[in-house]
């Protein structure tokens, strides 16, 4: 667990970076700083390996305060990944990612075979071992970045806008990935941003910093859509709030309908129906086609791929976007194995909104409630 | 050219005293530029005295040099070392601005991650900086190759022995021959110089020729 306890960086010229900042980063968790420009976001995050000095006020790392650490050993320690990875250049893939075993002392051999299976592990080919940074697009230089940050198996991990610089699919993908490493790794995580949809994609916690570094809220994600503790946390958390925040909204049991579905190759001329499904063998849902529009066979041609589809146990928004987005007002529902189980109008999927519960204000077990970090009690966690 | 052939013997040992005379001072003289390039940058109040200061040396006049240093180092006025000081000290002119700036050019968010990579400054600065600094350090190194090439024959008004005793010698007699010798030797001898180092270069910067074929 990273602790700040009143932290304050003041610059020389008098500029207030950070201002008392009190915040809990627990054990196994990502918890995102977020704000505008100016807020002392990474001020904040570099204080925590001490690339910058506070001013004053304590940082505990599992309870030792960094003060009284080396500060290079401190560093071997925390995973650090930013924004243009900042590999280094003159180094292949396989020596940047070795980087920090090596520094520990590490043998040659073990580190390369421990990086190896890290770049495998953050989805870049092996082929990649041998290259250098330049020969890599953005995102595969993220990704190195991050197996080099993961390499000697550091606790924590901190990382400034590390998705920040790549195209927004390429970035889509990499937060996923993230995601599903840190579902295997359970690293403790504090991670900067100034997009509020990253943070709250990516945070078990989230905590708004506003210019002049002041902490503004800190809470789960759900809450801080749900009860923002201030205008300007209303504005920065945005406009349509409300239906972001049925993305953590767990979908319950919906009224579904049997769906009448044909396979690819199989003539629809002659059915009764506007539109019907078309599935493959393992009955995934391919695409909808409209029978009186299609003379004879399915072909991938009259597919209609416009509708979204959505897990039963996936979050609401989903189930919500399914029907939306559907050309035939249908919502297509299948199994975590992505085999169709049956289909949801719009108005069902509201009906099943309107009776979820919001995320309750003031909830003393809420952890994510808290806006002081030591009024929180997940000192297990 | 039955002259340079006759004076075979003569020409190799000069050519090796010249290759000394400027070669070593362009050792000695970049391990002096290093730390002071390095300084010039780690604290940035010392980068305008340091480069502009030490690049004033440049200006004294070599035979200013040749004849001042004996008096300075106790030395006797034919002592090849009072050369190689002096051209030491010409290198350095060269190469403590190139040097800053090398190390400067290293982009920023590397020597960041570097450093929280957990690099002390001294293991940060061998591993990374003078590896990422190798171009711009080595474009510096070509000039004062160069240059102290040229410079040393100056010595040859002292009579200190290198190529530069072909010209004296020409010039008192009137006779060309040993002149184009001692111009062509050093023109070769600033060639294969600026080779080596460019071959140096190449096998210490790998990096920069991979980057061409992307994949």
């Amino acid at each position: 667990m990273i602790v700040f306890d009143r932290v304050t960086k003041t610059y020389p010229d008098g500029t207030v970076a950070v201002d008392e900042l009190s915040l809990e980063a627990p054990s196994g968790k990502i918890t995102v700083l977020v704000g505008p420009s100016g807020c002392g976001k990474t001020t904040s995050l570099r204080m925590v390996n001490r690339m910058i000095k506070p001013t004053s006020g304590t940082i505990t790392l599992d309870g030792r305060d960094t003060s009284t650490m080396k500060e290079a050993e401190l560093r071997r320690g925390i995973g650090y990944v930013i924004q243009h990875a900042g590999l280094f250049p003159h180094r292949t893939v396989l020596d940047n990612v070795s980087t920090v075993p090596r520094l520990l002392g590490v043998d040659r051999r073990e580190s390369e075979k421990r990086s190896m299976d890290l770049l495998e592990r953050v989805g870049l080919d092996p082929a990649f071992a041998k290259r250098y940074p330049a020969q890599l697009s953005g995102g595969q230089q993220q990704r190195v970045g991050v197996a080099r940050a993961l390499a000697a198996d550091p606790p924590v991990m901190l990382m400034d806008e590390p998705f920040s610089a790549v195209d927004p699919v390429v970035r889509e993908q990499l937060q996923d990935e993230f995601l599903r490493l840190q579902d295997e790794l359970g690293k403790t995580i504090i991670f900067v941003t100034h997009d509020i949809d990253e943070a709250i994609k990516l945070g078990d916690q989230v905590a708004v910093l506003r210019v002049g570094g002041k902490l503004a809220q800190v809470a789960e994600p759900a809450y801080l859509l749900a009860h923002p503790v201030d205008d300007f946390i209303a504005d920065f958390v945005g406009r349509d709030r409300g239906y972001r925040a049925l993305s953590f909204q767990p979908t319950p049991r919906l009224p579904l309908a049997q769906e009448r579905t044909v396979a690819m190759g199989e003539a629809v001329s002659g059915l009764d129906a506007e539109w019907v499904l078309v599935v493959d063998e393992a009955n995934h849902p391919l695409g909808w086609v409209e029978p009186r529009r299609v003379q004879g066979e399915v072909t991938t041609e009259v597919l209609h791929r416009g509708g979204t589809v959505a897990r039963a146990s996936g979050p609401l928004r989903a189930a919500l976007d399914a029907a939306l987005s559907s050309p035939s007002r249908r919502g297509v529902i299948v199994d975590d194995a992505g085999a169709l189980v049956g289909t949801v109008r719009a108005h069902e999927v509201l009906n099943a909104i309107e009776d979820a519960d919001r995320p309750a204000l003031d909830d003393p077990d809420h952890p994510g409630a808290a806006t002081t970090p030591h009024a929180s009690s997940d000192a297990s966690a | 050219m039955t002259w340079f052939i006759d004076h075979l013997d003569d020409v190799q040992a000069r050519t090796l005293q010249h290759v000394y005379l400027a070669g070593l001072p362009l050792v000695i003289g970049l391990l002096i530029a290093l730390p002071l390039g390095w300084l010039a940058r780690r604290y940035p109040v010392l980068y305008a005295p340091f480069t502009a200061g030490f690049g004033l040396l440049y200006t004294i006049p070599s035979l200013a040099l040749f004849v001042l240093l004996p008096g300075l180092l106790g030395t006797k006025i034919l002592d090849p070392v009072n050369v190689v000081v002096a051209m030491t000290l010409y290198t350095v002119a060269l190469l403590v601005r190139t040097v800053a700036d090398g190390l400067g050019a290293v982009p920023e968010d590397v020597q960041q991650s570097a450093t929280a990579m957990g690099y002390t400054r001294v293991k940060r600065f061998f591993a990374i900086e003078l590896p990422l600094a190798v171009p711009v350090i080595s474009a510096g190194l070509r000039v004062a190759a160069v240059s102290n090439v040229s410079i040393v024959s100056v010595a040859a008004v002292l009579g200190i022995p290198q190529l530069g005793l072909f010209f004296t010698d020409g010039f008192a007699r009137a006779f060309y021959d040993p002149l184009f010798v001692g111009i062509i030797a050093c023109v070769v001898l600033a060639l294969v110089f600026d080779v080596i180092i460019v071959l140096a270069t190449r096998a210490l910067t790998p990096w920069l020729r991979a980057t061409g074929d992307r994949a």
